[in-house]
């Protein structure tokens, strides 16, 4: 039984071992979006690095951002290539730029109709899913259209 | 000279210049003699038969045997003469292995270049001729050997039950294969520049009527017309149909490289290395799809260093071969390489414009990488260097210069340009 847009048995996300992108994935846990932002220049970056790209200081900071931002590129897989997909059929793919946190860019599933018209600079908010079920419990982020 | 940067003991990037011009170094010559232009060659080239994937009766390691042993054939050298090698993506035929298979009494040279996939097919070429040019090896094999259908398939998502790193960001939304990884670049391209989907479709169809002409090509016999390429299924929604999407393929083909001096007395007509670079722009290795100039294929700043070093320009190019994971990456590499503008693709990109022999740039005249085999790119480095010989199956009359431009979209890419002896 699925908890989310896409079947069971899909891969399961868990932090890496270097513990870099842990606050990310407590985050979501709590239904609160965390980026990095550099303790020193103020730099957004994504994905999660150890090192700020802009001033190359190591002081990374974990921020709390508004799950807002608007669609940069989508596309539609219609070819399953993992077992869990093979039932599936299409599903949307959405790239979301925050543009309140520097437009870093962030990746979900949008969620609705499979065969919804997809238009870039759609404004989008984030909709956590979590999977309580998993063996290590986790919460994806995706995106629907906003109202 | 020194002094002259000195100001009372402070150096001064002021007094430096100054110095430069005060003496008369030749900075251009010094540049010219570190560049590669003109100092190796492609001398011998070779392939396994090519099959669809799991169709192959050879191990993989045994069909990268036979290319190099075609290869040194072709060159007319003795295969025990090869003292370097150099591939890419990881390749799982070890040059110690190959060396002790072959007998080699002197290993000089074994180099892998990191990351990027097809990307890193001309940085391998580029990483064997530098390996000759300063005289670490003399006679550097370019190989890569690949049999999907007994390893991996590269269109499928890999198995494992829980990720990590940058693919928990991609995987769990159902973003696995190379298709749906780089879709999102080719969407948003397209948007950004009013590209219609004809476009890729021209450049599907020219690699399937190349492949016509080939009786190497895994597709020969199997031409591509508009309503087939039409009605195919979508891989990926907006900008992936099946006919846009590379094979997956078993072989093997290899590429032997020597200097200039020893091309001039062997079998073939040599091809020149021009120029080969390697490299990606700005953050182009950024996780969760956040490279800065992400509606590209990743040769902002590779492109122009490629043509500086060769010196010549986009319209001096007689025949490309581009790499084909998809007809989006080619648009845009074909675009970054400067053939033309990105609002002018869907005038440009026509199967007339891009058909040998006469269009205005016969583009993967071999069939490539969706119609010849998905020889993870080398195989279309081996035609360019028909082209430059002559030997090509859909040769352009008297062709000089030949451009091969190596995956596109990942990091760090690559590209070369190769030249018959005028030239230089």
């Amino acid at each position: 039984m699925s908890e989310g847009y896409l079947p069971a048995g899909m891969p399961a996300p868990i932090p890496s071992a270097d513990g870099l992108d842990l606050p990310y994935w407590e985050g979501t846990r709590k239904r609160e979006l965390m980026v990095q932002r550099c303790g020193d220049c103020q730099n957004w970056q994504w994905g999660p690095e150890w090192m700020c790209h802009n001033c190359n200081s190591f002081n990374m900071k974990w921020e709390q951002v508004d799950g807002k931002g608007i669609i940069y590129s989508w596309e539609r897989p219609w070819h399953p290539v993992h077992p869990a997909l093979v039932q599936r059929g299409r599903y949307t793919v959405v790239l979301v730029e925050l543009p309140h946190a520097g437009n870093i860019r962030m990746l979900g599933n949008l969620l609705g109709p499979d065969d919804q018209d997809v238009i870039i600079g759609s404004e989008v908010g984030a909709v956590f899913e979590p999977h309580d079920g998993a063996d290590t419990p986790y919460t994806l982020v995706q995106w629907r259209l906003s109202e | 000279m020194l002094e002259q940067g000195l100001n009372n003991g402070v150096l001064s990037w002021e007094g430096i210049r100054s110095a430069r011009d005060y003496v008369e170094v030749d900075w251009v010559a010094i540049m010219r003699d570190r560049s590669i232009r003109g100092k190796v060659a492609a001398v011998g080239i070779g392939e396994s038969t090519y099959y669809k994937h799991g169709q192959s009766p050879d191990a993989e390691f045994v069909l990268v045997l036979k290319a190099i042993m075609r290869a040194a054939k072709d060159a007319g050298i003795n295969p025990k003469e090869i003292d370097g090698f150099a591939s890419y993506s990881n390749d799982r035929s070890d040059p110690s292995r190959i060396a002790a298979a072959l007998g080699i009494p002197d290993l000089k040279f074994s180099n892998m270049q990191f990351g990027g996939g097809g990307g890193g097919v001309a940085a391998a070429v580029a990483n064997g001729a530098a390996a000759v040019a300063c005289g670490y090896a003399d006679c550097v094999v370019v190989f890569r050997a690949l049999a999907q259908g007994q390893f991996r398939r590269f269109g499928q998502g890999a198995p494992d039950p829980t990720v990590s790193g940058d693919t928990a960001f991609l995987a769990p939304y159902g973003v696995m294969s190379p298709a749906q990884k780089y879709g999102m670049r080719a969407t948003r391209f397209m948007h950004e520049h009013g590209v219609k989907n004809d476009v890729l479709r021209a450049i599907a169809m020219a690699s399937y009527q190349h492949a016509q002409n080939n009786p190497r090509a895994v597709m020969h016999g199997r031409p591509l017309d508009e309503e087939t390429y039409d009605n195919s299924r979508w891989i990926v929604e907006p900008i992936n149909r099946l006919y846009d999407c590379c094979q997956e393929n078993d072989g093997a083909a290899a590429m032997i490289i020597v200097s200039a001096e020893r091309a001039k007395n062997l079998r073939q007509k040599p091809a020149y290395i021009l120029g080969a670079e390697q490299g990606s722009d700005h953050r182009c290795g950024a996780s969760v799809l956040n490279a800065t100039n992400f509606a590209s294929s990743s040769f902002a700043t590779v492109a122009p260093r490629l043509y500086e070093t060769a010196g010549v320009k986009p319209n001096d190019i007689d025949v490309l071969q581009s790499y084909e994971n998809f007809t989006t990456g080619v648009m845009m590499a074909v675009v970054e390489h400067g053939f033309c503008e990105p609002e002018e693709c869907n005038d440009f990109f026509t199967l007339k414009n891009l058909s040998a022999p006469s269009g205005k740039v016969p583009l993967n005249t071999s069939g490539g990488n969706l119609a010849e085999c998905y020889m993870h790119g080398l195989g279309l480095q081996l035609e360019a260097v028909r082209q430059i010989r002559g030997q090509s199956c859909n040769q352009v009359a008297d062709a000089k210069l030949a451009m091969n431009i190596a995956g596109p979209m990942v990091t760090p890419v690559s590209s070369l340009i190769m030249g018959s002896e005028e030239t230089l």
